[in-house]
């Protein structure tokens, strides 16, 4: 140890000195396998990123890239693979400029807003193949894409009108994210329930997007302003030092690492947060260890598959939804053992690259279509929107199989 | 996170403890700083390949050969549970079908075409162990990067007298993209591309009796692609492991991970564990610092299993100074002055070589009195001291025995 500081970006770029060229990211890179126009993340990471000088890219075909992060997950030399791909994507946005496609589907929570008012309509022009169609060829998005409903009764409308409950001393802050707000409150009404039943009083601020899909989608100016807005808008005050417990699992790992890692943004309140941010389960767990987590349930005579996403497997917190979860009565629980469902958040709606979203997804389809399960259980929003599309099999996240084991309907 | 137990290490060694020890239903969690070095190997179980000329009977040879060397892991462990371990694992990942038996080394082809001794081969190698006045075809796609079969051609017929070797190169149409190792094991999972390949194989026989191909026939551990080739050609095929990426150990990867998900263990890559807590001669807590905290794993045992220098099982400074860095262990076997390490002839037996954790019986870290410095720790595989694997051809051997061996003390002092 040398006592010299070094930022965690110049830590993730200087981690490339530690790749021994093993090929061990590419035997279990998803994307690879399946099409040619990916050359793989050790080609497009470390290697490439030595000619990578003065701001220069020479490599285009990193924006086939997925960012699913397993290459970085199984590097046994701790190689920041996806983190110096994802920043060589966002540096090609810069040279080469994007699509207007990107800015918009990067952006679910001024999607939300359009949406709500106008929800019936924007539910219908969602299923409407013809403007489905004309969408793929004006915009760019697939048109069998998988897109969420929205709602006009949004989370946070919700809570509006909610009866305040009695007040605890055991207070968490809960980061819902946009999905939850925009097109799946239900997930949001489930984990407040989960976590009041455990006595814990929910404080909901008013919260935008983290900045996630624009930091997939290399936008990373934008990405930075998101993150910084969410960091303050969790870190009023009155909230100052409070568990933060996140339910949308890749938006949690925005906060707790890839907003410093990989956006570079420098902010002792960002690192507060980071350090105090919690995947729903993982907290559960933790209460759960310490013998502190109700276990009053009722049956549930459902067979349920787990899938855990990507960014769910890259916070290194192992399967605590299974831990839980198998504690209820009644479920019969299996748990799937593939790597991505394909979609990585926006990727895979993406026109040109659709098809290889759904061939990345393929065995995790077919293990579905195995099981036949009556749910599938998975933590990221988008997952469970591409699982359900190449299934049929409807998807919940799993903090909805716990309200119901806790008798909620 | 807690747990009954933790083992550190996520390749052969760390796996088969894991396994060995979910499958007693004991809970267990491994972390690892990524995929252990499976997908680098060619999948074999190799127990004892050179001692240091080859070894024709390898179980048989083991007596004599640790006699000499009281410090070898095979010694430590003991040699009657080398069987018992050996064949329990050749169960516990039962669907790769290893062949072969542990008083007779097979010789197989690799990727130079040279002949390697293995005691254990999985299904997909094994006729590639062929006898003499043999004709066989050595085949591979034309343009992929990892295989070229006039090399592995010309050199068996160099090492294997009698042998009648011929070679064939097919025309792969394609971008150059798709002949990459893990394109072609997923779309040789397709029949259409199967067809393809055996038509093309068929018209090349030119009257081999078996056809070695690269291993890239599917990644899929039941051999449903080889067999299906063998069907259209009407001949036995035999992989051979090529330059990493290495299907046949991805395969065995692959099946210990899913062994392991069956039996309810956990796996977290990704986690590199940095430093420990003990209290009470014990072992208490692991730690991992992947950001944004210091995640603090707490365990009643822990199985290390990280490796040697080349995984990081033993970590090595420029200065020459030589550390085992979670537990800060005491490594045996290391010479005392920096300039005995390495000899200057590459193939030559190298000193260092025989550095790392010294152990009692059941596996647990010794200090330099010989004294079991905690008693709920446990080392196996490639981070033990004595042996020399490279050479030996022994490295799959030690580290399912050692791991087998740990497992069933960690079973026998819960009792």
């Amino acid at each position: 140890m040398t006592g010299v500081e070094v930022s965690p970006v110049e830590w993730v770029r200087g981690s490339l000195d530690q790749c021994v060229k093993c090929t061990i990211c590419e035997s279990a890179c998803p994307v690879m396998e399946v099409t040619g126009l990916f050359l793989g993340p050790k080609t497009v990471g470390p290697q490439a990123e030595r000619f990578r000088t003065g701001g220069h890219s020479p490599d285009h075909s990193v924006d086939y890239c997925s960012g699913c992060g397993i290459c970085t997950r199984v590097c046994p030399q701790g190689v920041r693979i996806a983190e110096i791909n994802s920043r060589a994507k966002a540096q090609l946005r810069v040279e080469h400029g994007g699509r207007l496609r990107d800015q918009l589907i990067a952006r679910p929570e001024v999607m939300g807003r359009l949406a709500r008012p106008v929800a019936p309509l924007f539910n219908w022009a969602m299923s409407n193949q013809l403007l489905r169609a004309v969408g793929q060829r004006m915009v760019g998005i697939h048109r069998l894409a998988p897109v969420p409903r929205a709602t006009t009764r949004t989370l946070q409308y919700r809570l509006q009108r909610r009866r305040p409950r009695r007040p605890t001393t055991r207070r968490v802050v809960y980061f819902h994210g946009c999905s939850t707000n925009y097109f799946e409150p239900r997930v949001g009404l489930a984990t407040i329930a989960v976590l009041e039943h455990n006595g814990f009083q929910v404080e909901v601020p008013r919260q935008g997007c983290c900045g996630l899909p624009l930091q997939s989608n290399g936008l990373y100016p934008a990405a930075r302003d998101y993150i910084r807005r969410l960091t303050s808008q969790l870190s009023k005050p009155d909230l100052a030092g409070l568990d933060v417990i996140a339910t949308s699992t890749s938006c949690g790992l925005m906060v707790k690492r890839e907003a410093i890692e990989i956006l570079g943004v420098e902010d002792r309140s960002l690192e507060d947060l980071a350090s105090r941010t919690y995947d729903i389960f993982e907290f559960l767990r933790a209460r759960h260890d310490a013998g502190e987590l109700r276990t009053d349930f009722v049956e549930v005579p459902l067979t349920v598959a787990y899938h855990a996403p990507c960014q769910q497997q890259n916070q290194q917190i192992g399967k605590p939804v299974l831990d839980i979860l198998s504690l209820v009565p009644g479920l019969k629980l299996v748990e799937l053992d593939r790597g991505c469902c394909g979609i990585a958040g926006t990727y895979g709606t993406k026109v040109e690259k659709y098809d290889i979203a759904m061939r990345v997804g393929a065995p995790l389809f077919g293990d579905i279509s195995e099981v036949q399960p009556d749910l599938v259980l998975c933590d990221s929003e988008t997952c469970r929107w591409q699982i359900s599309h190449g299934t049929g099999v409807a998807s919940v996240h799993p903090v909805e199989i716990l309200y119901k084991a806790y008798g909620g309907r | 996170m807690k747990t009954e137990v933790l083992v550190i290490g996520a390749g052969t060694a760390g796996l088969t403890a894991a396994v060995r020890l979910a499958q007693a239903g004991v809970k267990v969690v491994v972390v690892a700083t990524g995929a252990g070095s499976l997908g680098l190997a060619p999948g074999t179980l190799d127990l004892l390949g050179y001692a240091p000329q080859v070894v024709e009977d390898p179980l048989g040879t083991l007596p004599e050969f640790v006699s000499d060397l009281p410090e070898h892991p095979y010694a430590r462990v003991g040699v009657q549970h080398v069987r018992p371990a050996l064949e329990w694992f050749q169960t516990a990942v039962a669907d790769l079908g290893y062949q072969g038996d542990l008083e007779r080394n097979r010789l197989l082809p690799t990727a130079l075409g040279a002949l390697r001794p293995s005691a254990l081969v999985p299904e997909s190698m094994a006729a590639g162990e062929v006898g003499p006045g043999t004709r066989i075809l050595i085949a591979s796609l034309r343009g992929f990067r990892d295989f070229f079969p006039q090399l592995v051609a010309a050199n068996l017929a160099a090492a294997s007298r009698g042998l009648d070797v011929r070679s064939l190169e097919v025309e792969w149409s394609g971008d150059p993209s798709d002949l990459a190792p893990q394109r072609l094991w997923r779309q040789l999972e397709q029949p259409g591309v199967r067809r393809l390949l055996a038509a093309s194989l068929r018209s090349g026989l030119d009257g081999a009796a078996a056809v070695g191909l690269p291993a890239i026939l599917g990644r899929d551990q039941s051999g449903d692609v080889r067999r299906d080739l063998e069907d259209q050609i009407g001949r036995p095929i035999f992989e051979i492991p090529t330059l990493p990426p290495s299907l046949p150990g991805l395969r065995l990867f692959d099946l210990l991970k899913g062994a392991l998900r069956r039996a309810g263990g956990r796996l977290v890559l990704g986690e590199s564990a940095t430093g420990f807590k003990a209290g009470g001669g014990e072992v208490v807590a692991v730690t991992a610092s992947q950001p944004p905290r210091v995640e603090e794993y707490q365990a009643g045992t822990f199985v290390l299993a990280t490796g040697g220098v080349g995984a990081g099982g033993i970590e090595v400074t420029p200065a020459r100074q030589a550390r085992e860095p979670i537990f800060d262990l005491p490594l045996a076997g290391v010479p005392r002055d920096p300039q005995d390490w390495f000899g200057s002839d590459y193939f030559a037996e190298q000193p260092f070589d025989r550095a790392g954790v010294r152990v009692d019986r059941s596996m647990r870290p010794l200090d330099p009195d010989g004294e079991v410095i905690y008693n709920n720790l446990y080392v196996v595989g490639a981070e033990l001291a004595g042996a020399q694997p490279w050479r030996e051809k022994s490295g799959e051997g030690i580290s399912v025995v050692t791991a087998v061996r740990a497992a069933d003390a960690i079973l026998e002092a819960a009792r």
